[in-house]
């Protein structure tokens, strides 16, 4: 409807505590503008109770979040769209995270975010879905670290150097 | 090596912060470290690059400002290894949004990586682009991407469609390069790229009508056969969630189909079998199975009719409606408002499930509910609805009361059967939820109360029981003080006793306590008190017994530090020592007003509105944004200040005592009274509906005489020791007469009237729609749309940009300007022309976007627009 509009709007994480622990903005929010949401969000979301259903309307669209441990992920979609399938789409994305770091918790997110933002980037590009195979992401994402760990060994044997020499 | 930039390491810094306890350790720590960053960046560091960007971003997402460190990203995405591009892609994606103009920089570096050999590389590029990729980068990189969509690994392949999507949502004019590298993805095995394929066929098919023909004609059949092959597959480990195989994939193929089959007799017949198929066989024992026939059921309510497939998605809905879980109820009340239309009378079977729906304990089930309700009320069912609606009131939540309020009164108003029952059930609403009653609501109530003659009594009589109990609803006061100022006399004699009423014994003196219960009280506001004030005066004359006391009560507001109570105190007992003599006509009771003239006034200043050359700064400063203007205008007390009236229902009330003080006026100067009245009363229907206004309007034009007597009224009150009155009487003559000129060339061509609205409103800015229909045409809607300033800024270069649905067209003629002068001092115009296909059956709702320069600072702002008028 909207000429950039897309199907998820963003994604946020965040913690009981109201922190913020995911942020990804598909739709164009000034930064300003960002602080504002989720601040309204959090206010929102983390003040409802535990059997209420898993949406709630704000500014005309619809905000899917469901609780997993002490994180509430949330995903922002119009007012048209499936909101079950989106609870499935964070579920495929906790079960991701959940094999990647082993039992996934809140540390490890805070601890290794840029993973979870390189786990969500296999699963979601300008808020469209992109895999729905779990055991894909993980291959990618492997294959990509990987990639990361062979630079770093050729890279620090010579760091290594430099760094004692500068000592 | 520089000091800082070996600095600490990521992990140390988030142990750092984590282990502040105050919000202030925390800054501190920050504050250290973006030091230590800056410095690095200053330095050019390159060996800690990558650290430090992984740590601007963990400040980032903390909420501190970090655009210090977004050439960094660039450094990192020009570098040539592997690790720092996707930690520099990362940051890209997160510091920068598509409006920076630093992004412009990275379009290069992008175009490298889109033609790089390693592919992991090409990977990144491509999400990157995907996320945050503005027009300008779409034109200049859709080549790379194009070509990307036949790239030999298929993980590159789905990458580069979901690039598409947005490359075609800026800029729709590439769509058709796209449509045949898309509809070839559609062929394909491999989940990934088929769901990623289908999902930009979809977007394809919104965005250009050659693409939706032609992926109609040439992939109807073979979807419906994937989707087909999909659901009969066998149990597939990799895909597999709760039993069935790709949820995801089966969601997205019934969406292209629900495209593809919308005004298709030829596509929606191809695809009646499947349907049938998923309707009846997903299992809806899980989310993702309820996903699927949740999906499905959209579909059908959109493809072209078929009896039982209908019936079949009905169902389906009923069954989630009693389903336990709130989730899947939540979703089958979504669906059913879509459903009304298609079929009303199998949504009104689920009605009393729905109502129940209405109480439930989730805000978010109760609001779908009652919007559901709404449109679900007919003459027919209106009382036990209204009933249900109106007792739940009661015991509901408090946040919830004000939207459960506004919709009863709404129905009550448009379906009530006889005036009784309406004045009964507003009285009830006005008890419950005085509080939450929006102006326009009792200022309507107010108008049928005056034209029941025959209920007058009764009413009177129930206001003043109802404000024995609930006299803390502001707006039952103000009612039932009105009512007592034009009624008491009925109170007191129970006069038009109707069989239904319990007598009661009201003393005179118990009347004029209500309403000093009223004046005195510690949380009425200026209106209450105002109207409680003028309510006094009427009864001084009516109940000759309580006079004195009454002149007391009015004589202790000499002293009121508010200036307007102050004023009408020292004039009201003036009238009452000094003015005996035509005392009783000055507080005649008042004409009964127009319905018609209400309901024309309240559909907005029309004469004026349509005639924004003719009398801008009359029209401007008009609108709803100002709650309390239309009251104070009520009472005529803005004597001091004067604004320009307000256009709204409370203009009509304002005038009401224009009305009600003048004819006294000019019988106390020994005039015809009727005269008065009845040249006020045109006056008035200036802004009705055109079988009324056209008559008046051009009365009052033909004749001078009539012109001039609200001018000699107005001389003669100022004559007659009211003398503030001249300067606020000045305003409504101003706002009749400017009324005057524009009025008869709209009022002649105006079909039904609607009312303006305020279409959207931030801080900064306001925009209001008026609306006119072309003779003749319906479907078309001519939009006047203007926009105020708010701000103390001049904006610049000011772009409106609008989009609607499918079924409505838009058409928008050029601004009358692109500078929008600040704080009100001035406006842009511009008309839109909206020819709505689903005349009647659904009404227009529209995104808007608004793009200003402050001082040369882009200011974006956003918005949906849902409250136009249900039948436009």
């Amino acid at each position: 409807m909207f000429f950039c509009s897309a199907q998820i709007h963003f994604v946020l994480l965040i913690s009981r505590q109201g922190k913020v622990r995911l942020t990804k903005w598909y739709s164009p929010y000034a930064q300003k503008e960002r602080s504002k949401v989720i601040r309204e969000l959090s206010g929102m979301i983390l003040s409802r109770g535990p059997k209420l259903c898993n949406f709630v309307e704000w500014r005309g669209y619809k905000v899917v979040y469901k609780r997993y441990a002490s994180l509430f992920f949330c995903m922002c979609i119009d007012q048209d769209d499936n909101e079950l399938e989106v609870l499935e789409i964070i579920h495929h994305f906790v079960e991701i995270l959940d094999r990647y770091f082993g039992s996934v918790c809140e540390l490890d997110l805070i601890f290794n975010f840029h993973k979870a933002y390189y786990i969500l980037d296999e699963i979601l590009i300008a808020g469209e879905l992109q895999e729905s195979s779990k055991k894909t992401v993980a291959r990618l994402i492997a294959a990509q670290d990987s990639l990361v760990e062979t630079a770093k060994e050729e890279a620090s044997s010579i760091s290594n150097i430099i760094a004692q020499a500068t000592k | 090596m520089n000091p800082f930039s070996s600095g600490t390491r990521l992990r140390d810094m988030i142990r750092a912060i984590r282990a502040c306890k105050t919000a202030a350790e925390e800054r501190a720590v920050v504050r250290k470290e973006c030091a230590a960053i800056r410095a690095a960046i200053n330095e050019n560091d390159n060996d800690y690059r990558h650290r430090n960007l992984a740590k601007l971003m963990f400040i980032h997402m903390l909420g501190y400002p970090t655009h210090f460190g977004q050439m960094e990203c660039l450094k990192l995405i020009a570098s040539p290894g592997f690790p720092e591009k996707r930690i520099g892609y990362l940051g890209l994606m997160l510091l920068l949004d598509e409006r920076q103009e630093v992004l412009m920089l990275v379009t290069n570096s992008l175009k490298q990586d889109l033609n790089h050999i390693n592919q992991y590389i090409v990977g990144l590029a491509l999400c990157a682009l995907g996320n945050i990729c503005s027009a300008e980068m779409a034109r200049d990189l859709a080549p790379e991407v194009e070509r990307l969509l036949q790239f030999r690994d298929p993980n590159i392949r789905k990458k580069a469609a979901l690039c598409s999507i947005r490359i075609i949502k800026k800029v729709p004019d590439l769509a058709e390069n796209f449509i045949n590298p898309a509809t070839s993805l559609l062929r394909e095995k491999h989940h990934g790229v088929l769901i990623t394929g289908v999902q930009l066929c979809t977007d394809l098919c919104k965005i250009s009508t050659e693409a939706l023909e032609h992926i109609r004609k040439k992939c109807t059949e073979g979807l419906v056969r994937t989707l087909k092959d999909l659901a009969n597959s066998p149990y597939s480990p990799e895909y597999d969630i709760a039993g069935i195989t790709d949820p995801f994939l089966h969601i997205r193929l019934l969406k292209l189909l629900r495209v593809l089959g919308e005004g298709d007799a030829d596509a929606s017949d191809a695809m009646n079998d499947i349907l049938a198929q998923v309707a009846t066989k997903t299992e809806s024992n899980k989310v993702a199975g309820n996903a699927i026939l949740y999906e499905c059921v959209q579909t059908i309510m959109s493809i072209e009719d078929n009896g039982g497939l209908r019936v079949l998605a009905i169902n389906i809905l009923g069954r989630f409606l009693s389903n336990r879980d709130n989730n899947i109820r939540y979703v089958a009340l979504n669906m059913l408002m879509k459903a009304v239309t298609a079929d009303a009378q199998a949504v009104q079977r689920h009605r009393s499930t729905i109502l129940e729906c209405v109480k439930d304990s989730d805000a978010s089930i109760r609001k779908r509910a009652l919007e559901l309700v709404y449109v679900l009320v007919n003459e027919t069912n209106v009382k036990p609805l209204a009933k249900e609606l109106i007792d739940y009131l009661e015991v509901s939540d408090l946040d919830f009361r004000g939207d459960l309020t506004a919709k009863i009164c709404s129905i009550v108003a448009k379906f009530s059967p006889e005036k009784i029952w309406y004045i009964d059930q507003m009285l009830k609403v006005l008890s419950e939820a005085g509080n939450f009653v929006r102006d326009e609501v009792w200022h309507a109530l107010v108008v049928v109360i005056s034209n029941a003659s025959e209920l007058h009594g009764y009413t009177v009589r129930s206001l003043y029981r109802a404000f024995q109990t609930s006299a803390e609803q502001e707006t039952l006061v103000r009612v039932t003080v009105w009512c007592i100022g034009e009624y008491g006399d009925f109170l007191v004699n129970n006069v038009g006793m109707l069989d239904i009423e319990d007598p009661i014994t009201v003393t005179e003196s118990d009347a004029v306590d209500v309403v000093e219960i009223a004046i005195k009280r510690h949380a009425s506001d200026l209106t209450t008190k105002a109207m409680a004030l003028v309510a006094l005066l009427k009864l001084s004359s009516r109940f000759p017994s309580c006079s004195e006391r009454i002149k007391e009560i009015i004589v202790q507001f000499k002293g009121s530090l508010v200036l307007e109570l102050q004023q009408r105190a020292i004039e009201f007992n003036s009238v009452i020592s000094k003015h005996q003599n035509i005392r009783s006509t000055l507080v005649e009771r008042m004409p009964v007003l127009d319905e018609a003239t209400f309901i024309g006034r309240r559909a907005g200043s029309l004469p004026s509105a349509a005639s924004t050359t003719t009398a801008p700064s009359v029209n401007l400063p008009n609108g709803v944004a100002k709650p309390v203007a239309p009251l104070v205008d009520l009472l005529d007390l803005s004597s001091d200040d004067a604004p320009a009236p307000s256009s709204s229902g409370g203009d009509l009330l304002h005038d009401l005592l224009g009305v009600d003080l003048s004819p006294a006026s000019q019988s106390g100067a020994g005039q015809s009274s009727k005269k008065g009245t009845d040249v006020l009363l045109d006056l008035l229907s200036i802004g009705s509906p055109a079988d009324q206004g056209n008559s008046s309007a051009v009365d009052i034009l033909s004749s001078n005489s009539s012109n001039k007597a609200p001018d000699s009224s107005l001389d003669d009150l100022s004559s007659i020791s009211l003398s503030s009155r001249t300067t606020s009487n000045a305003a409504p003559m101003m706002d009749l007469l400017d009324g005057f000129a524009p009025s008869p060339p709209q009022t002649e061509n105006n079909g039904p009237v609607y009312p303006s609205i305020t279409a959207f409103e931030s801080s900064s800015l306001r925009l209001t729609f008026n609306f006119s229909k072309e003779p003749g045409n319906p479907q078309a809607t001519v939009i006047q749309a203007t926009f105020m300033n708010l701000s103390s800024n001049t904006y610049t270069d000011f772009v409106f940009q609008a989009a609607v649905p499918k079924f409505l067209q838009l058409h928008l003629d050029p601004a009358s300007s692109n500078t929008l002068p600040a704080s009100g001092d001035g406006s842009i115009t511009q008309s839109l022309k909206v020819t709505n296909s689903q005349h009647g059956k659904k009404s227009i709702v529209m995104r808007i976007r608004i793009a200003y320069k402050i001082n040369g600072k882009d200011t974006l702002e956003e918005g949906q627009i849902n409250n136009f008028p249900r039948d436009l």
